[in-house]
């Protein structure tokens, strides 16, 4: 399943890059990318445990950037 | 600005104030004590916090978070170290003059968000629909297909649809970048997105919102960024290794020069400080990306869209351009396009073949009845009879009329005169004598020929067109157009091995783009490095395989997306190579004690702001002279 998420003051292009790194790392996960310009994340993911999946994702971003939130 | 910007630009004024005050005070010698240890390191500390806590506290809560290598936390080692060793006065500036960077940078990223929010506002917000009598305006998504909405003159035509009843004239720039508007009226299609410029339009819906061209569009410019280029990749790699080196860097040099050399540690460590400070690869992985938006986004408000920064990559280095003839180089649409009548009269010559077939339903009959334009009186004709493979014979006004190719000519011993015309030559005799001839063949679209000079002129080597039609009409087209070679009588089949041996003869680094429409060239669009498609005449299934989509289906887009994909490489090599060059041209400086700290903060959010702004140069689209 693809799902996207917008995101909320992702400040720092770098964090981008490694918030996708870290996302990519989470097993189940088959693709992410987090797009600095669009402020927007795309997760495609395992289907039955996508909710699972996300809060290990939230965890992820909250690691690299805590002032980003992801909007659901 | 946003309230958080406000607030910055709040606590960066009062810093400068504070910072003024101190350097005339030091300066002036109004303050004696202001090089000495409590005092005039409280009296900097102040402003340092003011203006750098935010900076502190993220980098103490990275630290708890395993992320050391972060910008803020090398903002803070570098201005700690410079107090350290008792350069107050460098500790508060750096930091000030950081952030001051950090605010052009976010202003200049939210900014060019802006513009390109702007240039892709497209969706429409409502959709006017009758319910009960009265009018209502809806979420375009809790539209059907089937029910009939109303678009008023102003507003944006919110879905697919077909109108019902109403004329007005259409700006379809917002999609296709054409500024002369289209008619529309009862029974045209209409597309979301464009703006309803005169009359009022009842429109029925054909796609539910989330299948209709602007939920399209959107999604493909939106996952435009997700597909990422060679460079970009290389960038993130880049980064990845870059900061741990430099911080290593700046480890080693704190450290070892004093121990084998001996001496002064302050020196050492506020050379150590600098590296650190440029150490942050912001002003690569910032303005990589943003340029390319830029040049996607330039692409898109000429009507053509380039489904990821990879594409806009490879149209760059493209060099040879495939063609698909019916429908890219060639309207696709049979007309008549020369009448040979030997006694002058082309419009007998035209009434006699548009009688003779007008009991045809052959392809050509259409055409021919098109070109005349005059209703057929059916009872002027009679005994209408098929010869297949050759014609028609059929009575007009008592005498026979025969309308068809030389072998039915030849077959009823008429002497004719051979018409050399490119494509489809009709003959026809009347009462037993040659009339003259009508040459039907499709006509090649406007500005065909000029699209092949321009893609010649913008460095395409090789421009190849691929037909299923008869030799001679597609050399006749390849030279009328300029192409390089032709390829003609192919199957769909046959156009994926032509364009298979094409690309095995390609050099490494050149790309090879296909240009087509139909269903058939889904296959050949993926196969190739660049698939371009025909937006509105295309098919779904051919925008889908393709990377690049003309809306408009105008191919001499295909040069300026060249032009603008040649820019935006050019702008975002020249980021890489000058926030490079200077951050190891101040690495070196600093390595050797030339560069101070400034240079260091100009190295890292000078060079960030001047690439950021470079890159929105890719948004500005160059007028063709």
């Amino acid at each position: 399943m693809k799902k996207k998420f917008r995101l909320q003051d992702l400040d720092c292009a770098n964090c981008a890059a490694k918030m996708e790194d870290a996302i990519k790392k989470i097993p189940g996960v088959h693709d992410a990318s987090v797009s600095f310009m669009m402020q927007k994340m795309t997760i495609d993911a395992e289907d039955d445990r996508f909710d699972a999946i996300m809060e290990q994702v939230k965890a992820c971003c909250a690691k690299v950037e805590p002032d980003c939130k992801i909007l659901m | 600005m946003t309230g958080k910007q406000k607030k910055m630009l709040a606590r960066i004024i009062v810093t400068f104030v504070w910072f003024i005050g101190l350097l005339i005070g030091d300066k002036s010698g109004a303050f004696p004590w202001i090089g000495q240890f409590p005092a005039g390191f409280i009296a900097y500390l102040l402003p340092y916090l003011l203006i750098g806590y935010d900076i502190i506290w993220k980098a103490a809560r990275n630290i708890r978070h395993g992320q050391i290598f972060d910008e803020n936390f090398l903002m803070m080692i570098a201005t700690f170290g410079a107090f350290g060793v008792g350069e107050y006065l460098e500790a508060l500036a750096v930091m000030l003059f950081y952030q001051v960077g950090e605010l052009f940078q976010d202003h200049a990223v939210s900014r060019s968000r802006q513009s390109i929010a702007d240039m892709m506002d497209i969706c429409p917000e409502f959709a006017n629909i009758e319910q009960d009598g009265q009018l209502v305006q809806v979420d375009p998504d809790d539209v059907e297909p089937g029910d009939v909405i109303l678009i008023r003159a102003g507003e944006r035509i919110p879905l697919d649809g077909i109108v019902v009843e109403g004329t007005s004239m259409i700006d379809t720039a917002a999609l296709t970048g054409e500024s002369v508007p289209r008619k529309a009226s009862a029974g045209d299609e209409v597309v979301s997105g464009c703006i309803n410029g005169s009359g009022m339009l009842k429109v029925q819906v054909t796609k539910a919102f989330e299948d209709s061209t602007v939920s399209k569009i959107l999604e493909l410019v939106e996952d435009a960024g997700s597909k990422k280029a060679k460079v970009e990749n290389f960038i993130t790699h880049f980064a990845r290794y870059y900061t741990p080196a430099v911080t290593i860097g700046a480890a080693i040099l704190a450290v070892a020069p004093p121990l084998i050399l001996g001496g002064g540690w302050g020196e050492w460590i506020q050379r150590a400080c600098i590296f650190l400070v440029i150490s942050c690869p912001c002003a690569l992985v910032i303005s990589v990306p943003l340029g390319f938006f830029g040049g996607i986004g330039a692409a898109s408000r000429i009507g053509v869209l380039v489904k990821g920064s990879n594409f806009l990559e490879a149209v760059a280095e493209m060099t040879t351009i495939v063609f698909d003839k019916t429908g890219t180089l060639t309207k696709g649409e049979f007309k008549v396009t020369q009448i040979v009548a030997p006694d002058g009269d082309e419009e007998r010559v035209l009434r006699l073949a548009a009688y003779g077939e007008s009991c045809s339903d052959h392809p050509i009959a259409a055409p021919i009845k098109a070109a005349y334009g005059k209703p057929v009186e059916i009872g002027l004709v009679e005994e209408g009879e098929e010869i297949f493979g050759h014609g028609i014979r059929a009575k007009l006004e008592g005498k026979t009329v025969l309308v068809g190719n030389r072998k039915l000519m030849e077959q009823m011993k008429i002497p004719y005169e051979a018409c050399a015309g490119t494509g489809t030559v009709v003959y026809v005799a009347y009462d037993g004598a040659f009339a003259g001839a009508i040459v039907i063949s499709d006509k090649i679209k406007d500005g065909a020929k000029d699209a092949i000079r321009d893609m010649k002129r913008v460095g395409v080597k090789q421009c190849v067109m691929l037909t299923g039609d008869r030799k001679e009409v597609a050399q006749a087209t390849a030279r009328e157009l300029g192409l390089d070679s032709v390829h003609a009588e192919l199957l769909p089949a046959d156009k994926v091995d032509q364009v298979e041996a094409l690309l095995k003869q390609q050099p490494p680094g050149e790309r090879l783009a296909f240009v087509g429409d139909g269903i058939n060239d889904a296959p050949v669009l993926t196969r190739a490095d660049i698939g371009i498609a025909m937006g509105s005449m295309g098919s779904d299934a051919a925008i889908e395989a393709a990377d690049v989509v003309l809306m408009d289906d105008d191919v001499q887009k295909i040069a300026q997306v060249v032009k603008i994909a040649r820019k935006t490489l050019l702008i975002v090599k020249q980021n890489i190579v000058f926030a490079l060059g200077v951050k190891a041209l101040v690495l070196l400086l600093g390595a050797f004690g030339v560069a101070n700290m400034w240079e260091a903060v100009f190295a890292d959010v000078g060079v960030s702001v001047i690439a950021i702004l470079n890159a929105m140069r890719a948004l500005k689209i160059d007028r063709p002279a």
